[in-house]
Parts: structure tokens; sequence; C-alpha cells
């Protein structure tokens, strides 16, 4: 299972080539929506990226729960152990 | 008890030999709207692509503006309204349960007694129209098909519902299917998958908006917008891929990439699922013309040649999707 840091900057590769985010910025205490800019639908394309690269299912309900780039991380790594 | 059949079966190809798209006069700019769903003009950009949409008006009906289009793409074609064998018409917004809308097309384009009749495959219906078509000329069903996608969706969108008002739109788009030494329609890929078919859809039945507690009510068309998303643009994107190595070509060999115009980021978001090549145009009709279900794609098909960015003879991906949910692609070579 890969390290919390790990995961983060696999999730900051992918909000970089979706949204074009500076990977640097995505860090675990930032907001998708309010600081990283990430609206509704690349939230999806986010999702869908993330599922295939770390093996894991994130159903539509638990999006909504995703707030920061730290719950993404944590909800990777609860259910990819 | 002896006798054998007849049939009509030939050996012959099918392929596009028209195009043409009706569109109302009346331009709705996305300023005319922000106030009711209390958005912005960047906020639809943004989510959509969408700066403008066409709005028909009472005269411009599903009819009318289907015979206007079908004019079109029969010059386009260069036959006569007498050669047409069958009038296919896809469309969710005729509101009449019967007769068909194609049937009163038919008269009015002067055919001789076409065979004709409507399809409901939502988005899906002009893709789902040509493979009849095609499947008709190779068949000897028909000689020549007239494949109509028309709506008028204005007519049922709630003009305050945040995720569908700005999105829907009206139009007409037809193609002349007929008969060809070459291929030019290639193997349709298509499905549906009702166990969705609550993500698209009509919000209830006419019987229940006429009889509503409140008074009589337009039924609205309902949608979920980040669930739609997500189906649209990976699974699409498979069937899509299935639908080029159905017509034995490779992405290279494409030249124009025409997906139902539903909202340019699941076109951008396709084209990048399906690592099209950079020199593959992508239609974005839907940057001046809004959502128009079956009319989308025979109308960004006219846009591009009118523009230059696709010529007679180009491979053409295309692909439609919607409610039901229900898809179909496939590979042509354009009219």
């Amino acid at each position: 299972m890969a390290s919390t840091e790990e995961i983060r900057s696999g999730l900051a590769d992918i909000v970089n080539e979706i949204a074009g985010v500076p990977a640097a910025d995505v860090q675990l205490d930032k907001s998708f929506t309010d600081d990283l800019d990430i609206d509704s639908l690349s939230m999806v394309e986010v999702v869908v990226a993330a599922e295939e690269k770390f093996g894991v299912k994130i159903p539509d309900d638990e999006v909504k729960n995703l707030a920061t780039v730290g719950d993404a991380v944590a909800f990777i790594e609860r259910v990819g152990t | 008890m002896s006798a054998t059949i007849r049939t009509t079966q030939v050996s012959r190809e099918a392929r596009l030999l028209g195009i043409g798209g009706y569109r109302p006069a009346r331009i709705v700019p996305n300023a005319e709207i922000v106030e009711r769903i209390d958005s912005s003009d960047e906020w639809i950009r943004t989510r959509s692509g969408i700066a403008t949409r066409r709005w028909a008006n009472e005269d411009e009906t599903v009819v009318a503006m289907s015979v206007a289009a079908s004019g079109k793409a029969l010059a386009h074609a260069g036959i006569t309204p007498d050669q047409v064998g069958c009038v296919v018409v896809s469309t969710v917004t005729h509101l009449y349960q019967t007769p068909s809308a194609a049937a009163e097309i038919a008269y009015k384009l002067g055919t001789d007694r076409a065979a004709a009749f409507d399809i409901s495959a939502a988005c899906a219906g002009f893709c789902y129209g040509v493979s009849l078509g095609a499947d008709m000329v190779r068949g000897g069903t028909a000689d020549h098909v007239l494949v109509i996608g028309v709506e008028r969706l204005s007519d049922l969108t709630d003009q305050t519902d945040r995720s569908t008002a700005f999105i829907f739109a009206d139009g007409a788009g037809a193609a002349v299917v007929g008969p060809s030494d070459e291929p030019g329609i290639g193997p349709v890929v298509w499905g549906s998958d009702g166990q969705h078919l609550d993500l698209i859809r009509q919000r209830e039945e006419w019987r229940d908006a006429l009889f509503a507690p409140g008074g009589p009510r337009m039924p609205h068309l309902t949608m979920e917008g980040n669930a739609v998303f997500r189906w649209a643009v990976y699974e699409m994107a498979k069937v899509a891929r299935e639908a080029i190595d159905a017509a034995g070509i490779t992405p290279d060999d494409l030249d124009v990439f025409v997906p139902h115009q539903a909202n340019m980021r699941i076109t951008d978001a396709m084209a990048r699922a399906l690592k099209l090549p950079a020199s593959v145009v992508t239609a974005r009709d839907i940057i001046e013309q809004g959502n128009t279900s079956a009319a989308s794609i025979p109308l960004a098909i006219e846009r591009l040649l009118e523009t230059g960015q696709a010529r007679s003879g180009d491979l053409a991906l295309l692909i439609g999707f919607g409610a039901g949910l229900v898809y179909a692609a496939q590979v042509v070579r354009i009219p």
C-alpha cells in the first residue's frame, strides 16, 4: 500500500493533468473547490483517474464528502487497505 | 406450398449523400437565462461551453423545422423528394402521441408515399436512424432514406432548473442515406442501459402532469449532470473505440470527431479519454447552438462543412448518447 505522501503526490499529478493546477499546490489542507478551483465535473474526472491509479472504487455518494485533498487521500488509504 | 418468396435483397453499400440543418431564428444568449437560475455567463460557459442557443418560435414546429432541414439535405444529395423511400424521424418533442411527425414530413416534402415512422432514442437518435437507414439501403428495402433528428427541447425545459435550463435548445438536422459503390457507413456499435433510466428523463408521465393537484403543468425533462457526465465520458469512450475498431480503421485514419453536442466538457473529456490525434477536428457546434439532442450531430456536421473544417469524403466518428440510457456510434464518410 502506498504511503500518504505517495497518494498525495499521485493525486497532485492527476489534478495537474486535468485542471492545470501546479502539482506543488495540491497539499493535504487544500480544498478542491475553494483553493484549487476544481468544479464538480472536473472532480468527476479526478475521481475516475484516482480510481484507476490507486485501484479503488469511490462511490458517487462519497465524492461530496471529499472536500479537501486530505479527505481524498484518507479515503483512498482507508479503502485501499 | 412450394413457391419461393422473392426478396429485395441487393448487394450494395450505403453512405451519407447529403446533409442539411435548420437553426431557429431566435438566438438566446446566456444573459437572457442567468437571472432565472441565479447564474452567470461565465459559469454557463465554464460548465458547458455554451454562449448562445436557439429557441424555436411558434411557427418553427417540429414538422416545419424538419421540412426545412430535409429540403437542404435532399438538394445536397442531388435527389428529388420522390426518390425518398423512407423517412425516419428521431424526436422526443413531437407532442403528439400519434400520428407520427414522419408521415406529415414525408407528405409536406412531396415524397411519393414514402414509408415513414418516428423513433424514440433521445440524443442517440440520429446515429440510430443512420444505422436503420444504412441497413435499409444495403438490404434493398429503400433506395434513399431520409434520417431526421429534430427537437424543440425548450417546450419541455423547466426554465428555472439550474441543471438543464442553460443546456437544452431547438433545431433540426437531416441526412440522406443512399446507395454507394464503396462502404460509407461503418458498423454501428449500439446498446441500452435501462438500469439508469432515471439519470435523464421526463419528470412524470403526461397523465400525471395534466391532472396534477395544482392544475396542469408541462412534464419537464430532468438530468443528473454529474452521473451523466461520468457515464458519457468514460463508458462512451469505450463505445467510440469499439466503433473505430469495428470499421477496421485506427484513430489516425479519422479526420473528424462529431459527438452528440451534449456539453463541451463531455466532448473535451471524451476526446482526451480517446487520445485522438491532434489532427482530428472535433465538432463544437454547442457553443452557439446549445444541446439539441437528436439534431445536434447533423447540425454539427453541416457547420463543419460550411466552415471548411470538414470536407466531403472525410472519415468521421459519430457517437450519440442519452436518455434511456441509449447509445450508438459509427464511422461514416462525410457527404
